[in-house]
């Protein structure tokens, strides 16, 4: 039994007298949270519901739903939605797959492997502006970029992969950045199979393969479960590659919802029309989070019984 | 049987050696695009952008001192910002986890997971009332509104490692502590605060990393006098290959400490990032 499954008996025998320190030490956390996320969210509905523009800030009439609907209809809003669902989906695949394989290579004993995987997850901890600007300009660049210098030294004509294939390059780019946290959950979750489950495998003539599918497949669950979930949660909001390498374009090509809003709010000053599509990427969010929160809350159960 | 089954000696090794370098091949491949930024930053602006790519050149390090002298005062916005969420985060989130460890109720769990979900939460949904609220504060453009908002990205983080850094000391400590007639300040500052100091560094240094690469709130909240590193070199975003090399030595600059602190923090990072749902 921990001291917190103890303390809570107590608490619960004794009554509320050790309630007080507790209050107070949590207040102002809680507080905080409070008025930096929960007030703001709720203006945000609120806003939603108004035809509210910085032009005239003064002239906001009411319009209940409208905004919602004219997001739902509007032919210019559905490439944005296909845009976000095509970014996040090819890059949680491409991501997990690598990922993957890349976990099983590194899981293997082999000379200088720390050092290696320290060189693999580099590009996590780049600033996403600066991943973009390396992309735009020392590998995609038709002129001076290495893409293209290596497409002519072959023969080929060069490529303007932003311009060509903007969704194409996004996606290379956030897949570079997010390989290394795929790789470093699956790594870890790897490293906690327990070898006793391999060896029986092995003493019992267990083909690679078969360990793999019986073994390794079934102790991933969890972790590919929160590769997706996670990743899904942070590359919906992705935004500091997509203003630095396209600008949301060409034309829509590579505008997702976060930059969507950037541009409703900060370019056009539609303020009820950015709110209304923020409200919508909270409310996928935190269908996301509920079902990740399953995941950690029952992690937080079996630690408690341990 | 058995035998047979078994593959050679030297076929393993030959199977070793392959996965091992190709593993090195993958490796190096990732790494690669960021050590060419590196090096351009020793380059003269002509070799950094030239055709075929110079690979062997005399380097020179003006760029690092160009950029360390242009980059002040952003370089300042951004320590100011990191240093300070950080320690606001603490501040807050400290007293907050040990309440929830040392003296939990029927509601603390779901306490925790609700501030868990804070995380998850998308700036844009708050962005606007934000930009809005921050305008009538006089808080558009100034370094402690950055600040502010880091402590909101980094505060559920905090409580969340914390806790469980908290959780894991034997209840054995504290309770000879309390019949000994303990105070709330003993327990906090002389019990729970040297066992966590750890979990603490370790913890800030991922808040430090989070901060300093964050760019949305800096993009949309900061402008010219709080702009941090991040928007400072967005303003690069359309001078295609001019200033490269300038701009490489001031990325790598930027980089580099967030680098050694991301991997001193490898471990700890996971834990960080899935919020201890993976082991």
């Amino acid at each position: 039994m921990t001291f917190q499954e103890r303390s809570l008996k107590k608490n619960a025998n004794r009554g509320r007298t050790s309630r007080l320190p507790a209050l107070w030490l949590l207040a102002p956390a809680l507080g905080y949270l409070i008025i930096t996320t929960q007030v703001p969210f709720i203006m945000t509905i609120y806003y939603s519901l108004f035809r509210y523009s910085l032009v005239d800030p003064f002239k906001r009439p009411f319009i209940g739903l409208e905004n919602y609907l004219t997001l739902f209809t509007d032919p210019l809003s559905i490439p944005i939605l296909i845009n976000t669902l095509v970014l996040v989906l090819s890059v949680i695949f491409l991501t997990v797959i690598f990922g993957a394989a890349l976990a099983l290579l590194f899981n293997r004993p082999f000379f200088g492997r720390n050092v290696a995987r320290t060189l693999l997850i580099g590009p996590f901890f780049i600033m996403p502006v600066i991943t973009a600007l390396i992309w735009k300009n020392s590998l995609l660049n038709p002129v001076f970029g290495l893409f293209g210098m290596a497409s002519r030294a072959l023969g080929f004509e060069a490529v303007d992969w932003l311009e060509r294939y903007p969704m194409l390059s996004i996606i290379m780019m956030v897949t570079w950045e997010w390989t290394p946290f795929a790789l470093l959950i699956l790594l870890t979750s790897l490293q906690s199979l327990p070898t006793d489950q391999l060896e029986a495998a092995r003493l019992d003539g267990a083909s690679q393969l078969q360990e793999f599918w019986y073994i390794v497949l079934p102790h991933w669950t969890r972790a590919f479960e929160v590769v997706v979930l996670l990743e899904a949660i942070f590359i919906l909001q992705i935004y500091g590659e997509i203003y630095i390498a396209t600008s949301g374009g060409p034309g829509l090509a590579t505008t997702n919802l976060p930059y969507f809003i950037f541009q409703k709010a900060f370019g056009e000053y539609s303020i009820g029309m950015a709110s209304a599509a923020g409200v919508i990427a909270v409310i996928i969010a935190n269908i996301i989070t509920a079902l990740f929160l399953r995941l950690v809350n029952r992690n937080v159960v079996t630690e408690v019984k341990s | 049987m058995m035998a047979a089954k078994k593959p050679s000696q030297l076929w393993r090794t030959t199977k070793n050696i392959a996965l091992g370098g190709l593993a090195w091949l993958i490796a190096l491949a990732f790494f690669f695009p960021i050590a060419w930024m590196i090096s351009s930053g020793f380059k003269t602006e002509n070799e950094a952008f030239a055709t075929p790519p110079v690979i062997i050149f005399q380097p020179i390090f003006d760029n690092f001192s160009t950029a360390l002298a242009k980059y002040a005062p952003a370089l300042t916005n951004s320590l100011i910002a990191a240093l300070g969420s950080t320690l606001l985060s603490f501040l807050l989130g400290l007293p907050a986890a040990f309440s929830m460890v040392f003296y939990p109720d029927a509601r603390s769990r779901s306490t925790l997971l609700w501030i868990v979900s804070t995380k998850m939460m998308p700036p844009v949904g708050v962005i606007v009332p934000l930009y809005l609220i921050f305008k009538d504060l006089q808080l558009l453009d100034n370094i402690f509104g950055l600040t502010l908002m880091y402590t909101t990205m980094n505060l559920p983080l905090v409580i969340w490692m914390m806790h469980s850094y908290l959780s894991e000391i034997p209840m054995e400590i504290l309770e000879a502590a309390r019949v000994d007639g303990a105070s709330l300040q003993h327990e906090f500052l002389r019990i729970a605060m040297p066992l966590a100091a750890p979990g603490i560094a370790s913890t800030a240094l991922l808040c430090i990393i989070f901060a300093w690469n964050e760019a949305f709130f800096a993009l949309n909240l900061t402008n010219v006098d709080a702009a941090p590193l991040s928007v400072y070199i967005s303003g690069f975003k359309t001078t295609q290959g001019l200033f490269w090399a300038g701009l490489s030595a001031a990325a790598t600059l930027v980089i580099l400490p967030v680098m050694a602190f991301g991997w001193s923090a490898q471990r700890q990072l996971v834990q960080g990032l899935t919020m201890g749902a993976v082991k």
